[in-house]
């Protein structure tokens, strides 16, 4: 029973539908879709790191270790503007985030 | 066989918490489960040969990621229930998406394979006789010293940026003025009075 690169793929790829998935159901709660978003990256970051170690080459961990980085700047932004989207209006349901009638 | 096992477990657990994640009526509980796939998506990464970014997996999902959502989804007091109305009215149209996308990714990955001179063409080749952690260091500060830097800025800006997001400055709340409390001296802040006796209060 060996582990070839394609069983790490398709882990990653169930991961990433998932997460869409995630998206898609909790459409009303933010805090979900970030959460959903969390397993999307994760699975990017799978999929860079199993095409690493299989062709030797460290060039995949590299750009996953700058995803990683980016995916919690951007956890963090995004939980700041949570809050203070919810210190003004009290709710976090995206369907009333529609101030700006976009 | 040992790996096969560790393998198909660790991944297992992977999908069952992320499908947990999204299904889960209570956010902290997705919360938990969220951090339990960061921990076996860290174990697949050792399973790997990827030690490094396992422990940067841990410490920083686990250990801030988490935490901040976990925090936030405590702090903020809102109604989950009412947030997960349309739950059922969205799920055949998700279920569809994902099972169709899902097959895409199977099919996709049941049919390529790498082309012939792949290992000839790669860019930083894993060294021998180094550690993942040295091998990594070695390339990150001298041929990525710029991406690394430019990584350090993101993290700063979404430091300040969060910082000055959140913060808010209330009316009517008393605080502590250190400029005047600096600038005091003795001849404004001390009065001698001369008390005659008996008369003190």
């Amino acid at each position: 029973m060996t582990i070839g690169l394609n069983e790490y793929l398709i882990v990653a790829a169930l991961l990433f539908t998932i997460g869409v998935l995630g998206i898609f159901i909790n459409r009303k709660n933010v805090i979900i879709i970030l959460m959903s978003i969390e397993l999307i990256l994760l699975a990017v970051n799978i999929n860079l790191v199993a095409f690493s170690a299989f062709l030797g080459d460290l060039t995949g961990q590299v750009f996953a270790l700058f995803v990683l980085t980016v995916a919690a700047a951007e956890a963090a932004i995004g939980l700041a503007i949570l809050v203070v989207y919810f210190r003004n209006r009290g709710t976090i349901a995206v369907e009333d985030i529609n101030l700006m009638k976009g | 066989m040992l790996q096969g096992i560790a393998f198909y477990v660790f991944s297992g657990i992977i999908i069952a918490s992320a499908l947990m994640v999204v299904l889960s009526r209570n956010p902290v509980h997705s919360v938990l489960f969220l951090i339990l796939a960061f921990f076996n998506a860290a174990a697949l990464f050792v399973l790997l040969g990827a030690e490094f970014l396992a422990m940067i997996l841990v410490v920083v999902y686990v250990g801030a990621v988490a935490v901040l959502f976990l925090f936030v989804v405590m702090m903020l007091d809102i109604d989950f229930t009412a947030l997960r109305s349309g739950f059922m009215r969205y799920l055949p149209l998700g279920a569809v998406l994902a099972i169709v996308m899902g097959a895409e990714f199977v099919y996709v990955v049941s049919l390529w394979q790498f082309a012939g001179g792949a290992s000839q063409v790669r860019a930083l080749p894993v060294p021998q006789g180094v550690s993942n952690t040295e091998a990594l260091g070695r390339i990150l500060y001298t041929d990525y010293i710029f991406y690394f830097q430019t990584a350090g800025l993101i993290l700063l800006v979404a430091m300040i940026g969060a910082i000055v997001l959140t913060l808010r400055h209330r009316p009517n709340v008393k605080r502590q003025s250190i400029s005047r409390q600096v600038a005091r001296e003795r001849a404004t802040a001390i009065e001698m009075r001369d008390v005659k006796p008996g008369q003190g209060s």
